[in-house]
This record gives C-alpha cells, structure tokens and sequence, in this order.
C-alpha cells in the first residue's frame, strides 16, 4: 500500500520554526489563516495589516505583502490599504490589548464604517508580550502583574466582550467567537473565519473573528491546564458562537 | 493668440486640495478641525470624482494611520489637519519615517499650546522640522506663502515624498488657509503613478512577498536603519528653496517664513520707501533648512532679525546657519494676534535705532 500525506504544512506558511511559547495558540490560528489564505485563493492578493504584540512577527510566518501598524491602529491601517488597494484581501491580526484597549476607536469604526476587511482577533486575557499585564479581557478574579491580587470588578471593571459590541454594530457583516482550546473548536474557528473572509472576497463587508487562545506563560499553567482553563473559566464568560451574519442577506448596511 | 492660462479665486485650503488633485493624490484621509475645514469638505466630492478614496476617519491618529496603510501601497495620499490634530498624526508619522512611507500631510498652524485658538501661528515649526514624534528622523517641509505657492508646493510635495520615500508636510497657517486670492491652475507633466512599484504592498504576485515595518530587532538592523536614514536626509539638503527680497545691499536681513514671510515682504516694501536698507530672506522649504544661503549673506557682513509668529523657533535653525560669522536677533509676533506690516516695521526700526 502507497503511503498518502494527509497533513502537511500551507503553502502560505513559511517553513520556519516560529518564537512562541510551549502551548501558545498563535501558532494554530496562524495556520488556519494560512490555510484559508491558499483555500480561498487569495494569498497572491493578499495585505496583511499586522498588530503590536506577541504576534508582530506573523509576517515572518506568512508569505504575503505585509504593513506593521502601531499599537491598536492596524484597522486604520487596513482602511488605508484597502481605500489604495480595493481589489486586495486586507485582514488585520491583532491581541485583545491591541484591539479591545488602545485600538478600540479603530476597530469600532473601521466595522461601522462597514470596511470590506478581515480582522482575526486573539484573545488570550493578557498583554502577552510585554509580559502578563492586565488586558481588558482578564477576568474577574485573574491575577496579572498589573492586578496581582486579582481583577476586580469595582477597581478595574469587567472584562470587555469584544464580538458582542461588534455584533452591534450597523457595518459588521459578520462577527463570531471561537476557541483554539481543542480540536473540535479549532474546526469550528476555521469555519468561523472561513466566513469572515468570505465576506470581503464577496464585498460584504466587515468580518470579525475572536479566537480564544491560550497563553500558558503568563497564565503559568502548563499548556494542557491553559487548555482546560479556556473550557471552565474563559468560555463561560466569552460564549462562542455567531454573533452577527448578515453574509447571506447581502452583506450589512 | 494663445489662450491666457485660467485664474481661480481661492482660499489657500482649496489651492492645497486643487494643487492635490492635479497632483493626482487618490487617497484622503481627514478629520474636522478648525482653520483647515474647507480641504476634508472639498476633498469629500473632488476624490470620488477623480477616481480616489476620501474617508472622514475617526480621529487624526486614525487618519494619519490610513495614510500609512495607503501609503505602503504607493499610492499617492494625503491627510490635513491643524496643530492639535498633527500632534496626533505624530504616531503614524514616526512609522511612515521609520518605515520610508511616502505621503503628505497638511498643517494650517493654529495657536498654541493646547487648544490655543483658530488664528493664525507658527508654533508648531520645531514639531515640524525635528521630526515631531518618536525617535531621529525627519520630515522634508515645505512653507507656503501664497494660495499660488499653496498650489504648487502641494503637488511638488508629492514627488518630493516618492523621490525620497519620505513622509513631507505642508507647513501652512491659519492666514493661508483662510485667505482668498487669485491663484493659476497648472497640470504637471509626466507624473509616475507607479513610482513605488520595486517596493508597494500590492500581493506577492509572481513575485517575494514585501513588508513595510520599521522594527529592528535584530543585532545591529535598527542602526543600519538609522544609518540609512542619515543618508536619505544628507541627500535632501541638495533640495532647498529659499526668497530672497532686496538683500543685495541691505544692512539687515529679515528672516521669516510662511504668512509672516510674506507681511515681512510688506513691510520691506515700507521700510525701503523711508530709505531703510532692509531686506527679506524667506526659507521656502524649512527642512532641509536653506543654511548655505544664508551663511553667503552672513559672509558679506549683513545683520539679522529674526520674526516669527512664535516665542523664537526658527531663529535657531538661523542661528545654526551663521554661527561661524554672525548672529540673529529675534522679534515674537505672539500667538494669538493677528499680524499686521507694522508688527515687523516695529521690531525692524527698533533695532535700527539700536545698532
Ligand atoms: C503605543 C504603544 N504602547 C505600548 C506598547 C507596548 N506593547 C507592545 S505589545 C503590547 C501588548 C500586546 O498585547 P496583546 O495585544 O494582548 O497581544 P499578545 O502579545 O498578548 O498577543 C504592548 C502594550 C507599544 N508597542 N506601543
């Protein structure tokens, strides 16, 4: 019997060993960019806005065209490309400090203003590159080098839902939440983002994945337990599923 | 008979935007503020019209980050503001010089510091010429004086930004922006409209994928970067531009750009009429910083004043200039007045009187 590859590396992913931590999920959502990049044929068209954070290096990773926003900027970024490039796939990477704290005007208006563009988001309750601090996505409770007795709720306020808000918005196309934590929500992610980018090859607008992701070293678990604390503690806080998808209806307005 | 070239009677906001599109700029990216209003308002029509993007971005740091994004794509964009929206494009012009993004981008000067007021004022030239943001770099920028020169060093502005891959900015005021005069429309020739086709974003296309970034984190790439950059801004200080107004035999040379340059060119005018031997040396691009120039006139022994509508900015660059051989004195015109001739024939008679 012939032996058959059934896994191999994407095309749009570059062979190279990459900086992550033991059991960080950058690397998983990383591939299901990639794999949807060539699954979609749009790797040769596409721009990638990359973000400040652990995952600055994604273009490092990934073979495409790509621009370093700053901090919290990359969908102001993004809007730029996509308003010089209107025929490119745009998409923006970025953390939850990135995203949900200093670049919150950013992302809120690029998907009111309903911008034909992709943005995967990564969260994983920490600033993880700077080394653990309190993000606006730590929970109730978590300690962080910024919160050492843990985040409360009358100091530091409650954990920001990111898809939710996004949801609500007029220009958001699509909006869901999914978890790297297990197989079985790794393939729900990647139909996730499947329809996120969908939306922007369609024109339809603005597609907003959050993925829930371990970060087993500032959480200082060992990467099987950063696993677990996604299904006990994260995903009951941040419940996945779809949010918005108003893709079959012809895209928002 | 030759067709006599057509006059159009502007402010300085909208020969900035005309000069733009002739320039054929396809993207911009604004924000209200006060006294620069009438380019995100004529932009918002004229960019659809010609083709070209115009998006009321969120706040001016969004703005300035959308002209990265369309720059990185070498596409020729714009953003304007005024003072306390450029203070927050500084993020984003620090990336574009770090990461040698071509764009331009437009201050009408108000007064400062803070929310100061809408009038005229030149505070923000050290902001301007010393890069303004984080880190050693600089921007190339251009000082009009005139709706004409508003018109012409805005399209001059963006061959300037891809010729050297740099971000440049239009140093105007609110007398600029605001005032209405006669300007002539002039289309430049040859324009390449694919000038950044060896290194835009545009999809790694039957070709290596290409990244636009100014982070170097290896050993030794960010002072190679730095090293680089030097270079760029030693090979600007060929591209000066400078007026120089009745210096020939004048005694004392009065130095000032932009609106001020030019009431300064009145009261010259004034001043020569009573028998005074003044002249007028108006640095058209303040970075790089017309010092040669300069330093002849220093050379042949003439004296110099200084006025700015400012506590004393420029006159360092001046200073700089000539301090081998002379020294400037300085007048302020304060923010926050509106300048009149006599502002500068005060100062100018003082100082003859004290000599
Ligand atoms: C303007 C600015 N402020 C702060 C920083 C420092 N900084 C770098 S990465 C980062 C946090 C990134 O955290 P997150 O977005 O959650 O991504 P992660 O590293 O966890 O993937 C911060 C605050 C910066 N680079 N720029």
């Amino acid at each position: 019997m012939s032996e058959q590859l059934v896994f191999d590396r994407p095309q749009s992913v570059i062979d190279r060993p990459t900086h992550y931590c033991p059991g960080c999920h950058h690397g998983v959502a990383h591939r299901l960019v990639g794999e949807l990049l060539d699954e979609l044929g749009v790797a040769e068209d596409a721009i990638l806005v990359a973000s400040i954070g652990c995952s600055v290096f994604l273009y490092n990773y990934l073979n495409v065209d790509a621009v370093e926003a700053p901090h919290g900027r990359a969908p102001a970024v993004a809007t730029g490309v996509k308003a010089a490039r209107k025929d490119k796939f745009v998409f923006t990477y970025q953390g939850d400090g990135d995203l949900a704290s200093i670049g919150m005007a950013e992302v809120l208006h690029a998907a009111n203003r309903g911008e034909n563009i992709a943005v995967v988001f990564v969260n994983n309750t920490v600033y993880g590159m700077t080394g653990g601090q309190m993000a606006p996505t730590t929970l109730i409770g978590q300690r962080t080098t910024t919160c050492p007795s843990g985040r409360c709720l009358e100091h530091e306020g409650a954990p920001i839902r990111m898809t939710e808000i996004i949801a609500g918005l007029g220009g958001a196309t699509f909006a869901a939440r999914a978890s790297l934590n297990n197989v079985k929500n790794i393939r729900q992610a990647k139909k996730y983002l499947r329809k996120a980018f969908q939306c922007q090859i369609e024109k339809k607008g603005f597609g907003f994945v959050e993925l829930l992701s371990a970060c087993p070293t500032n959480w200082k678990l060992n990467p099987v337990d950063a696993n677990e604390r996604i299904k006990t503690e994260m995903i009951p806080y941040f419940p996945l599923g779809v949010f918005k998808d108003a893709l079959d209806e012809g895209g928002a307005c | 008979m030759s067709k006599q070239p057509e006059r159009i009677f502007v402010k300085g906001n909208e020969a900035v935007v005309r000069g733009a599109l002739a320039a054929r700029c396809k993207c911009f990216f604004g924000y209200p503020i006060t006294p620069q209003n009438e380019i995100p308002e004529l932009m918002s029509s004229e960019m659809p019209k010609s083709g070209g993007e115009f998006v009321q971005a969120e706040s001016e740091v969004a703005a300035a980050n959308m002209l990265l994004g369309a720059g990185a794509c070498g596409i020729r964009a714009m953003t304007s503001s005024s003072s306390p929206g450029i203070s927050l494009k500084q993020e984003a012009i620090s990336y574009m010089a770090g990461s040698n993004t071509p764009a331009v981008i437009v201050n009408m000067n108000r007064g400062g510091p803070g929310l100061g007021d809408i009038g005229p004022a030149q505070g923000d030239y050290y902001q301007s010429t010393r890069g303004g943001g984080h880190g050693d770099y600089r921007l190339l920028v251009l000082a009009p004086a005139t709706g004409q020169e508003a018109y012409d060093l805005t399209i001059k502005s963006f061959d300037l930004a891809y010729k050297y891959r740099n971000p440049v900015m239009i140093l105007g005021d609110a007398i600029l922006g605001q005032m209405k005069e006669a300007i002539t429309p002039w289309q430049p020739e040859g324009i390449d409209d694919e000038a950044g086709r060896d290194w835009a974003l545009s999809g790694a296309k039957d070709r290596e994928k290409r990244l636009i970034k100014s982070l170097y984190l290896e050993e030794g790439a960010l002072a190679g970067q730095n090293k680089n950059l030097q270079k760029k801004y030693e090979d600007m200080q060929s591209y000066v531009e400078y007026e120089e107004f009745e210096t020939e035999d004048a005694e004392l040379v009065v130095c000032a750009y932009g609106s001020i340059g030019r009431i300064a060119k009145s009261a010259v005018r004034n001043l020569r009429k009573q028998g005074h031997k003044v002249g007028l040396f108006r640095p058209i691009t303040l970075y790089p910083f017309p010092s040669d120039a300069l330093l002849a006139l220093a050379k042949q022994g003439k004296k110099f004043l200084t006025i700015e509508h400012n506590l004393g900015q420029m006159v360092d660059d001046v200073r700089l200039a000539i301090r081998t051989v002379a020294d400037s004195d300085f007048a302020p015109i304060y923010p926050g007045n509106l300048p009149i001739p006599e502002d500068i024939e005060g100062p100018v008679l003082e100082w003859l009187e004290g000599k």
